[in-house]
This record gives structure tokens, C-alpha cells and sequence, in this order.
């Protein structure tokens, strides 16, 4: 069996974000973070830090986008994303 | 604990609603619509429901829902969704059926159809997203909009001498007896999202276990209506939203109600002919008449005083013709009195298909009054028949470029004993002269227009003599 992820982490696609903000509002470890950059629809999308996620999954529950965030937790195993 | 939040199974992956963009929703950023789908999809996802699941968008904003969830999806007219929702759960009892609504489609225009829905206790899962304002077509007020709050139709803001109350739904709906579950959230912070996701979820398992109707009302931030930034919208709702409509459970029924078992609910055909005093034996008659060419697509009005039997002599001949295999229709038109006042029914009887059962242009009038052949004789086509009445029209019609056929129809009914049957001497005068229909198929439709059966040799006799009235004057 393969091993888990060793800490949580949270992916944005920034192409269907609208850059809202609510997920940098709500995150508690303060690791969003509005992009300089404008996506297609020339909103500023979201970014991650790179650093610091608890896989909290607060800022997936205030997304309003379906498959914007994705929070992948502490002992996911990679193998099953693909 | 799922080791990962990913998109829901139960959204499509392509949203196939435009050119363009096909992968994000047309919600406007931080709009609340898209967090309540991810929830219910997420749920439908867990409870392994997807594929027996049957949402119905209402019209507003999630006028679109169709588009996102990859379930069975209807969409209904404004306000209607519980009434359809209705529907399917008697039909396909064993599907979980959710009506996703707003607040102007449920609160306003669709008022009576939730209360009227929950007061059944349908079991089915209502989810009622207020924000206070009708989103889609531009932030007018809503019934839930509330007091001061600026809308393009208050702009002075919601004034309760001119504009009344924002109104509770969850409050009002909680004095029925027959809801089960009804609970209001609020779509904030992390804490009170996720009290929206167990309502959301507690809603749905309560269909699953046959307990009945359940409503969630989710207090949601519109940004561009009200003019604010998401993360002000959000703070406006924690901050004058909640204040207004409360949050918590208003009626929970959940432990105590045993589940109902899940049946359809179909009416047996011999039971209701039973029941309605239908013969059960419906035989099939095929006219053996040659049918007159003039009378093919035969359009009839008939017309009289109340009482004479006026709308039974079109539904007489409408019940002989669809047994005989043609297409009919009937339409009556009275007013509020049993006797006395004036009738008249609209008939078609055609070998084609019928677009409307309103006759305009009529091709057969049936006239048993005076004022009914004065007033209906103008709009009869060129070519087509009046029959009328002798015994009580002593005048004579004044077009000249139609058929007329007068028979003493009360005279005759009389001297059989009762004038109430002067309607059938009609339908016999009428079957003998236009070839339509036979006596035998007429016959064999007078019990099911004929209620009380020891009047049913009355009629006929009535029937036989109208058409020897025709038959000895040819």
C-alpha cells in the first residue's frame, strides 16, 4: 500500500475561480492569498502559499465553485487522484 | 473522514449550458447557490443516491441547477416546484425528490404551493434559498426582503406601511401538523456552514426513510444585488439577516414519526368505475354509418335554457362518438344555476385530431331556446345545420344559406310523458339527419352518461322517436 500524503494540501484552479475571496477570508492558517495575475475570466484567483494547510476544508465548504478547491488531508493516498 | 474534498460525482464535470466556459457555474463570485449545490451534491454523493435522485429547479438564479447536477432534473414554472415535486414522489415513490427554491419563487409567487405541499407532509425535501431579494431578474424586493433594506422596486427602502413584513417561512410553516423536519441555517462562517451541511443531509435522509416533508431555509448573501464584496455580504448576513429570521430547528419530528411505508399510490381502474357507478364492461363499437362528407370535422354548439338537459345531450353525443372511434371533445359553459338560467356546450367530433375544444365557427347548432338561435344562428359556417327546437321557437331562422331542421322536440318529449327527455329526441333527430353516428352507438352509450338506468328505455324510446320525426319527413 502506498503511503499517505505527509501534509495536507490545498489545490486551486485558478481558471475557474472568480476570485470571490472567501476562501482567503475564511482560512485560519491565513495560507490563501489573491493572486496579481488575472485568470480567463479576468477575475485575480485565489493562490496557496505553498505552505502551512491543516486540510481544514473550511475554505472548500465557502467556495461557491464545484470544482475550484480541492483540500487533499493529511494520509491521502496520491494514487487515487488520477 | 473523507481523506479528501474533491468535486462531487454528482455534478457533471462539462456544464453544456453555452459556448464558452463550460467549467464553472454562471453563479456571480460568492453567490450562495454554488456552496448549497456542493453540500447536496456531496450528500447525494455519500448517501449513494445519485442515480434515483430527481431535482427541481424553480426559476431565479438556480433557474440553471439542470446544467450542474448530474441527477434527474426538471425544471418547473415559477413558484410550482413543490406541486411538481408532488408529483414525481407519487409517481416514482422510491426516488428522493428535492425542490430547490428561492426566495421569490417560494416565498412570493409559489406562496400556496409549499404550504399547500407541506401541509400534505409530501414526502420530499425542500431547499429555500433566501437572500432577501429576487436576484436574477435585477434586486427587486422580495417578500423576504427586510424592513429599511433598498431594492430597486424600495428604493427608500422596504417600508412596512407600504410594503408589509418580511415573512417568516419557516415560522409559518412550523404550525402545520404535517411537516416532519423544517430548520434554519445560514450560510456564513465555518461553523454555520456546516450546520447548513447536516440540515442538508438530515433533509434528505428523512425522505430516505419514508418520514415526510422536510424544508431547510438557507440565509444566503446575493453581492451584486445588495452592492457589497462577497466577504461583506457574508458579514451582512451574520449581521442583519439572521437578526430578522432567526436560525434554528422550528419543527422536528424526525425520532418520533415511524416511517410511512412507500407505496404507490395508483387507483385501480374497476375500483373507481365502481365507484362512479361506470358499466364495467366499456365496449369498443365501430361505427358501421357511412359518414356524411359535410359532417367529417363536425364542430357543434349546443344551446338552451339550464335544465333541459343541454350540456348531457353534448356529452351524450361527444361519449357515442368516442366509442364509435372518433376524436372528441366537449366543453360546457353555464352559469351558477341548477335550472333557469342559459347553457350551451361546445362539441367536436372529428376523425382528425382536435386543436382546441373551443368552437367559434360552428358547423352544427343546436338551438332550444329562442334566445339561443337568435344568438348563435349568425356564426354557423355556410353550408351547415341549425336544428331547432318548433315547440318553443315559433320563429322561423334568417339565414338562408344553411340547413334547417325543425322538430317539435318538447312536444314529442311530452307526449311520452316527460319534457326532460326532449334533449334526446334532439340526439335522434340529429343522428338520423347527419349520419355521424347509429342508433346502436348511442345506445350503447347512454349508461355511461345516463346515471339512474330505469331511464335508460325512456331514452331510448326518445331517441328512436326524434329519429323517425327525420327519417318520415325526408
Amino acid at each position: 500500500m502506498a503511503e499517505g500524503l505527509k501534509k495536507a494540501r490545498v489545490v486551486i484552479r485558478e481558471d475557474e475561480c472568480k476570485g470571490c475571496g472567501l476562501c482567503i477570508a475564511i482560512c485560519p492558517e491565513g495560507v490563501l492569498f489573491e493572486q496579481k495575475h488575472l485568470n480567463r475570466m479576468g477575475y485575480h484567483p485565489a493562490g496557496y502559499r505553498g505552505e502551512g494547510c491543516t486540510g481544514c476544508g473550511f475554505c472548500f465548504y465557502q467556495c461557491p465553485e464545484p470544482g475550484a478547491i480541492t483540500v487533499y488531508k493529511k494520509g491521502y493516498v496520491e494514487e487515487e487522484v488520477a | 473522514m473523507a481523506k479528501a474534498l474533491i468535486k462531487a460525482d454528482s455534478f457533471y464535470e462539462i456544464y453544456e449550458r453555452k459556448d464558452g466556459i463550460k467549467d464553472v457555474t454562471h453563479y456571480c463570485p460568492g453567490c450562495g447557490h454554488g456552496v448549497l449545490h456542493k453540500l447536496i451534491a456531496e450528500a447525494l454523493d455519500d448517501f449513494g443516491i445519485r442515480e434515483k435522485s430527481i431535482l427541481i429547479s424553480p426559476v431565479g438564479c438556480s433557474v440553471f441547477a439542470y446544467y450542474y447536477f448530474r441527477l434527474g432534473n426538471i425544471q418547473a414554472a415559477h413558484g410550482r416546484a413543490p406541486a411538481v415535486a408532488t408529483g414525481i414522489k407519487r409517481v416514482h415513490p422510491e426516488s428522493v425528490v428535492i425542490s430547490y427554491q428561492g426566495d421569490g419563487d417560494l416565498a412570493a409567487i409559489g406562496g400556496n404551493n409549499i404550504l399547500q405541499a407541506a401541509n400534505r407532509g409530501e414526502n420530499i425535501t425542500v431547499f429555500f434559498v433566501n437572500n432577501a431579494i429576487y436576484g436574477m431578474t435585477g434586486g427587486q424586493m422580495a417578500p423576504t426582503t427586510l424592513i429599511g433594506q433598498k431594492t430597486t422596486t424600495t428604493p427608500y427602502g422596504r417600508n412596512v406601511v407600504n410594503e408589509g413584513y418580511p415573512v417568516r417561512v419557516c415560522e409559518l410553516l412550523a404550525t402545520l401538523d404535517a411537516p416532519v423536519y423544517i430548520e434554519r441555517v445560514a450560510l456564513t462562517d465555518a461553523k454555520n456552514t456546516s450546520k447548513v451541511r447536516r440540515a442538508v443531509r438530515k433533509a434528505l435522509q428523512n425522505q430516505i426513510d419514508n418520514k415526510g416533508f422536510s424544508l431547510v431555509e438557507v440565509l444566503s448573501a446575493c453581492p451584486s444585488n445588495w452592492k457589497m464584496t462577497p466577504v461583506q455580504a457574508k458579514q451582512w448576513v451574520e449581521d442583519n439577516l439572521i437578526k430578522q429570521f432567526p436560525l434554528g430547528v422550528y419543527k422536528d419530528l424526525t425520532d418520533q414519526i415511524k416511517p410511512k411505508k412507500a407505496e404507490k399510490q395508483v387507483f385501480s381502474v374497476d375500483g373507481l368505475k365502481e365507484k362512479l357507478n361506470i358499466p364495467m364492461e366499456e365496449e369498443k363499437y365501430s361505427t358501421s354509418v357511412k359518414e356524411a362528407k359535410e359532417f367529417r370535422n363536425m364542430k357543434l354548439k349546443i344551446a338552451g335554457f339550464g335544465g333541459q338537459g343541454i350540456l348531457l345531450l353534448g356529452l351524450g353525443m361527444a361519449q357515442a362518438a368516442m366509442q364509435a372511434g372518433y376524436n372528441v371533445s366537449w366543453l360546457p359553459s353555464y352559469g351558477p344555476e341548477m335550472r333557469g338560467g342559459t347553457a350551451n356546450c361546445h362539441v367536436n367530433i372529428s376523425k382528425e385530431r382536435i386543436g382546441s375544444p373551443l368552437v367559434s365557427k360552428p358547423t352544427v347548432v343546436i338551438a332550444m331556446n329562442l334566445p339561443s338561435m337568435e344568438k348563435f344562428q349568425s356564426e354557423i359556417e355556410p353550408g351547415g345545420l341549425l336544428l331547432y327546437d318548433t315547440s318553443l321557437i315559433t320563429q322561423k331562422p334568417v339565414r338562408d344559406d344553411i340547413k334547417v331542421l325543425g322538430i317539435p322536440a318538447t312536444q314529442i318529449a311530452d307526449n311520452l310523458g316527460n319534457t326532460r327527455i326532449a334533449n334526446m329526441v334532439i340526439m335522434g333527430a340529429f343522428i338520423a339527419y347527419t349520419s355521424v353516428l347509429d342508433k346502436q352507438a348511442v345506445i350503447n352509450a347512454l349508461p355511461f352518461f345516463i346515471k339512474r338506468k330505469n331511464l335508460i328505455p325512456l331514452n331510448e324510446k326518445a331517441i328512436v322517436e326524434g329519429m323517425n320525426y327525420v327519417l318520415s319527413s325526408n
